[in-house]
């Protein structure tokens, strides 16, 4: 009886104390250099995956009836800087995307530029981070045809996206994409919002959407587009502001 | 396995029986169904926390496509009385309760905050998204490749067939299984070697409606797989719905758990735990049921 009573006793406390490893040792974990990157290596894994079920499918469109009555913003909603504030005060009328980097013909495009060329308008969902949805409808250029004009190098890897937002650390935001969300029909260079001039909370003068990806691939506020061969040398080189502070480059999950 | 396999080796009773019971050991759960379940608790045990730790970066739910924010069905919040004091607000539907200190509002280093998970329920412990989700796609994807190798082995072993899905004479007998469950009677002899129907039908519905559901929730929910996904998005009603739903699954994990320790418990803590570590279980029989 009292073998028996000792290994209950056993089988009791390691239970317990596995119980309390598991979730103190997930702090201490996350805290490490390595345990983070070893958690990280499942999002290639996803990417891989994703992609192949996915390739170039299109994004659901929704109908008018379901445009959410706000299209609620996040992050930063009112630029600051004196640039950006005199853009705004002359409603956008002296703006200029740069289009750079490793490309055949640099680009300086205005926004009746931009409109001039082919629109296209989509009624898609937009999907936080944070778990929340909203739908909206855009109206902008396909990116593919901007870098069409543009023309990227044969060493071109990623598209780089340069705001005008400065974040609470100081530097701009920044967010990047892959060749095949850049081309996807879907990735759009947004100038409207709900039939209506993009408003500032939600990125005037011009944004990307990227529906199949979640919300803070979407950078508002483009000031500029780099095409790069490697962002490992840009910002904190993880390719863009929140995945410098550990979110996952691959945001279609 | 719940049945006792032919191949049984009989193990020496540890202690002298009383003089009307039998006691022998049988081997009941193989090597990798072992291995299995604890792979699967510790997934589980992680994706529960850090899917806590997702939700708490906006605690609230909705039906449809979209979030209709003033209509939650269920949301963790907080209110501010005129003394500066926080009160954790949970709100079901149109009720509300007061649920400070464990839900809406709990104590971060000793300070009541606003948060919808207290710290000991999420991983990591304090507010940190990017690190929760780290942690829930990883164990997803052993969660997901463990459980197809449950599935193909439980299949080729017939685990499935033999031990989990409820025998004619099962379904008949369900009635009083349920009886002797509310009142904690539990099989003896050869009968405890086996699954019960109650028990059966647990596994079941745990392993293919919380675990599949949980997984293609989990899909629906990302914006990539939406593109080809559509119809299932559609079918439940949409994104959020699908969010909704995933948590609801989450929270069957709970409750199997809870029942699942506590059947644990009643029917012989340490007899149980053994046979799930070493696979040695052990039955006692009264002569009687043995010449039955």
């Amino acid at each position: 009886m009292k073998l028996i009573n000792k290994r209950r006793r056993f089988l009791r406390d390691a239970l317990a104390l596995t119980g309390a490893v598991a979730l103190g040792g997930c702090d201490k974990l996350s805290q490490t250099d390595w345990a983070p990157k070893v958690l990280g290596s499942a999002t290639a894994l996803s990417h891989a995956a994703q992609s192949a079920l996915s390739r170039n499918a299109m994004a659901r469109e929704y109908s008018e009836a379901d445009i959410s009555p706000v299209f609620r913003p996040n992050g930063s909603t009112d630029p600051q800087s004196s640039e950006y504030r005199v853009l705004a005060a002359n409603g956008f009328a002296d703006y200029r995307l740069g289009v750079g980097g490793l490309v055949a013909h640099p680009l300086a495009l205005s926004l009746a530029e931009l409109r001039a060329l082919p629109n296209r308008t989509q009624i898609t969902r937009h999907d936080c981070v944070e778990g929340w949805s909203v739908i909206g409808q855009w109206t902008g250029v396909q990116l593919s045809r901007v870098l069409d004009l543009a023309q990227p190098t044969k060493t071109a890897r990623y598209v780089v996206f340069r705001c005008f937002d400065a974040m609470d650390d100081g530097s701009e935001y920044y967010e990047s994409l892959g060749f095949d969300d850049a081309y996807h029909p879907q990735t759009l260079l947004a100038w409207e919002l709900n039939g209506r001039t993009l408003p500032i909370p939600n990125g005037a003068p011009l944004r990307l959407r990227v529906p199949r990806q979640l919300g803070y691939k979407m950078a508002k506020y483009l000031r500029r587009i780099d095409l790069v061969a490697s962002f490992k040398d840009i910002e904190g080189g993880a390719g863009g502001y929140w995945e410098d502070q550990g979110y996952q480059w691959y945001a279609g999950i | 396995m719940a049945s006792i396999p032919e191949d049984a080796v009989p193990v020496p009773p540890v202690e002298t029986p009383p003089a009307q019971t039998l006691r022998r050991v049988v081997y009941r759960h193989t090597l990798p169904l072992r291995i299995m379940h604890w792979i699967n608790a510790i997934c589980l045990l992680i994706l529960l926390g850090s899917g806590l730790q997702i939700f708490n970066a906006h605690p609230a739910l909705y039906w449809g496509q979209r979030s209709h924010f003033t209509h939650p069905w269920l949301s963790l919040g907080a209110t501010q009385s005129a003394s500066g004091t926080l009160h954790g607000v949970t709100r079901i539907g149109s009720h509300r309760f007061d649920t400070t200190g464990v839900l809406g509002v709990s104590k971060v280093d000793g300070q009541p905050t606003v948060r919808g998970f207290p710290t000991w329920a999420t991983i990591p412990g304090p507010q940190w998204l990017a690190m929760g989700r780290a942690w829930h796609f990883f164990f997803a994807w052993i969660f997901v490749i463990n459980g197809v190798c449950f599935f193909l082995y439980a299949l080729w072993t017939r685990h499935l067939t033999r031990d989990l899905v409820p025998t004619r004479r099962d379904w008949r007998g369900i009635g009083r299984s349920i009886l002797d469950h509310a009142l904690l009677k539990h099989p003896h002899g050869a009968e405890a070697a086996r699954y019960n129907v109650l028990q059966r039908i647990a596994y079941l519905v745990v392993i293919f409606g919380c675990g599949g559901g949980v997984v293609l929730m989990g899909l629906a929910m990302s914006p990539r797989m939406d593109s080809v996904l559509g119809w299932l998005v559609d079918l439940v009603g949409g994104r959020q719905s699908a969010r909704s739903i995933h948590f609801l699954f989450a929270m069957g994990f709970i409750a199997f758990f809870l029942i699942h320790i506590f059947e644990v418990i009643v029917t012989g803590v340490g007899n149980n735990l053994r046979s799930i570590i070493t696979g040695r279980y052990a039955i006692t029989e009264t002569r009687d049921e043995t010449h039955q």
